[in-house]
């Protein structure tokens, strides 16, 4: 049953990453990327990690592929053009592509060991079967690789302040909502009653 | 009776029991979606001093069942510019993201279709992927008003989240776990909304962003977008997209009673309380939230686009940032985390 369902998912997965690349309209490419992250959460279901499965539906099917679609849609795409592109982008794809087989070739052929017993005895980690692998993976990140994990995340934070500062811009004569002084202010300092006499104005 | 029941039961081959299991919390959802649409009308109604439905059936109470015939007998448009695959997809992904939710919901002590680990993140992986049925409506009409809805949609949805994510992080704190069921048990002592009230709170105005309620409904915004993302629509695609956002908003009410309302326990556990089963009590409080939802609606005036994306990022994202941290730090000062 489970390797029915493993052959269902793979089977789908590598059918939509073709389809990424090969899909005329690159709005369909976005949504095959989706179905591929989708089949990718199903396959670490399998395995047992569910913690890992939701937390790749979450940050990217739920967000970073969102943000693509957004971007994707909002393009006025010329097909010629891409056309073009594809030869000339042809070689450095699959140069990437080379490497990363090679890299594959590589982790099958010196049988991987997994970050638990690479770990080794630095501490002590219980059985699995006492622990759900989201607390496993707590206590993995925050002793082991504790350094490793505080560096990405100020990656991250380094990421986001630079995405801030690339776009801000503050422009002249552009009139803002100040909600601070909408509130401060007093009803006499803005209203007055007044008598207008009949046809005589303010 | 009951024994002999359950013995029938377990000799069932296990698909038939999938499919029964499924079938009875999907179809009292339909029927419940169907009458919070007339408890919507008849709320708002006599908030605004109106009737509202009277005529169908007793109370008007059969009107949600001439509308839903209504739009089955209606032809169904598709616009010639469309996208066909991808405009008939998303309602379709709209409604099925809006059920599959439910699975992990726990109705009572041990009533619940799939207990797994991780419950919070499920149902918050699925509620952030209800946005792509919106973008892909909005996209695939081939229309300027369903476009523009489309994009409002992501931007509000991706915005309210991250304060979603925040809030559930706080409670998970309380709880040390991510099984919906132990977030209801660890509650037996004090309901959370009490010690994380202001987390309660933006939770549920999150909540009303997140399924495009009133006041933030400006994907849809029907005085400025001439309806939004699903104008294109119509007949059982605009059902399907009608039933997906009242259905989203029983679940989010569901998810508000099961991290702060205490799920299905009573209030306190004393005797008149307890006598009353946990099922009903969870869908009381679901129904309290409900109204909230309406009430919400008929007090409130549409939010402005920028106010709307001010309150997400400046207003909600910092102060639940902040209470992360104060809550953290007050667990472990005085000891109190779990495990």
């Amino acid at each position: 049953m489970v390797n029915i369902a493993f052959f269902v998912f793979a089977a789908i997965l590598l059918a939509s990453a073709v389809r990424v690349i090969t899909a005329k309209n690159p709005v369909h490419s976005v949504l095959f990327l989706i179905l591929a992250f989708f089949s990718a959460a199903a396959l670490f279901v399998l395995i047992g990690a569910e913690f890992v499965a939701m937390i790749l539906v979450i940050v990217y099917v739920g967000a970073v592929a969102v943000l693509f679609l957004f971007v994707v849609m909002m393009l006025d795409i010329n097909f010629q053009e891409l056309r073009q592109g594809f030869l000339r982008y042809l070689p450095v794809g699959l140069v990437v592509g080379a490497i990363l087989i090679v890299e594959l070739g590589f982790l099958a052929a010196t049988q991987l060991v997994g970050p638990i017993e690479a770990a080794g005895s630095a501490s002590a980690i219980p059985p699995a079967s006492e622990l759900t692998n989201t607390q496993a993976i707590g206590h993995i990140l925050y002793t082991d690789y504790v350094y490793a994990f505080q560096a990405s995340g100020l990656i991250l934070l380094v990421a986001m302040i630079g995405a801030i500062v690339l776009t801000l811009r503050s422009r002249k004569g552009v009139r803002r909502q100040q909600i601070g002084q909408q509130l401060d202010r007093k009803r006499d300092e803005v209203v007055a009653l007044r008598k207008v006499p009949t046809r005589g104005g303010v | 009776m009951f024994e002999t029941l359950a013995q029938l039961w377990d000799q069932l081959p296990l698909i038939i029991r999938i499919v029964a299991s499924i079938l009875v919390i999907a179809v009292p959802l339909l029927i419940g979606m169907a009458m919070l649409t007339y408890f919507e009308r008849k709320v708002m109604a006599a908030m605004q001093l109106r009737q509202g439905p009277a005529m169908v059936g007793p109370f008007g109470l059969l009107q949600p069942f001439a509308d839903g015939l209504k739009l089955l007998g209606k032809e169904t448009v598709i616009p010639a510019g469309a996208n066909r695959v991808v405009f008939v997809a998303a309602p379709m992904l709209t409604f099925l993201l809006a059920l599959v939710a439910w699975a992990v919901i726990p109705f009572g002590a041990g009533l619940v279709l799939a207990d797994i680990n991780v419950g919070v993140l499920y149902l918050f992986a699925i509620s952030s992927l209800g946005v792509y049925g919106i973008i892909m409506a909005g996209w695939a009409s081939n229309s300027k008003y369903a476009f523009l809805g489309g994009l409002r949609a992501a931007a509000q949805m991706v915005s309210y989240e991250v304060s979603i994510g925040l809030v559930i992080i706080t409670v998970l704190l309380c709880v040390g776990s991510l099984n919906l069921s132990k977030i209801v048990e660890a509650q037996k002592t004090v309901w959370f909304f009490i010690p994380l009230f202001p987390m309660f709170i933006i939770f549920f105005i999150s909540a009303l962003a997140e399924t495009n309620r009133a006041p933030f409904d400006l994907p849809e915004g029907e005085s400025e977008l001439s309806g939004g993302f699903n104008v294109e629509y119509s007949s059982m695609t605009f059902a399907l997209f009608f039933l997906g956002e009242y259905i989203n908003m029983i679940l989010m009410s569901a998810m508000t009673s099961v991290l702060f309302l205490g799920g299905w326990l009573p209030p306190l556990d004393i005797a008149p309380l307890n006598w009353i089963p946990g099922p009903l009590w969870f869908i009381f409080k679901i129904c309290f939230c409900l109204f909230c939802f309406i009430w919400v609606r008929a007090t409130l005036p549409r939010y402005r686009y920028d106010q709307l994306m001010r309150l997400g990022w400046k207003v909600f994202l910092p102060f639940s940032l902040i209470w992360v941290v104060l809550t953290a730090g007050v667990l472990v000062y005085f000891d109190l985390l779990p495990n």
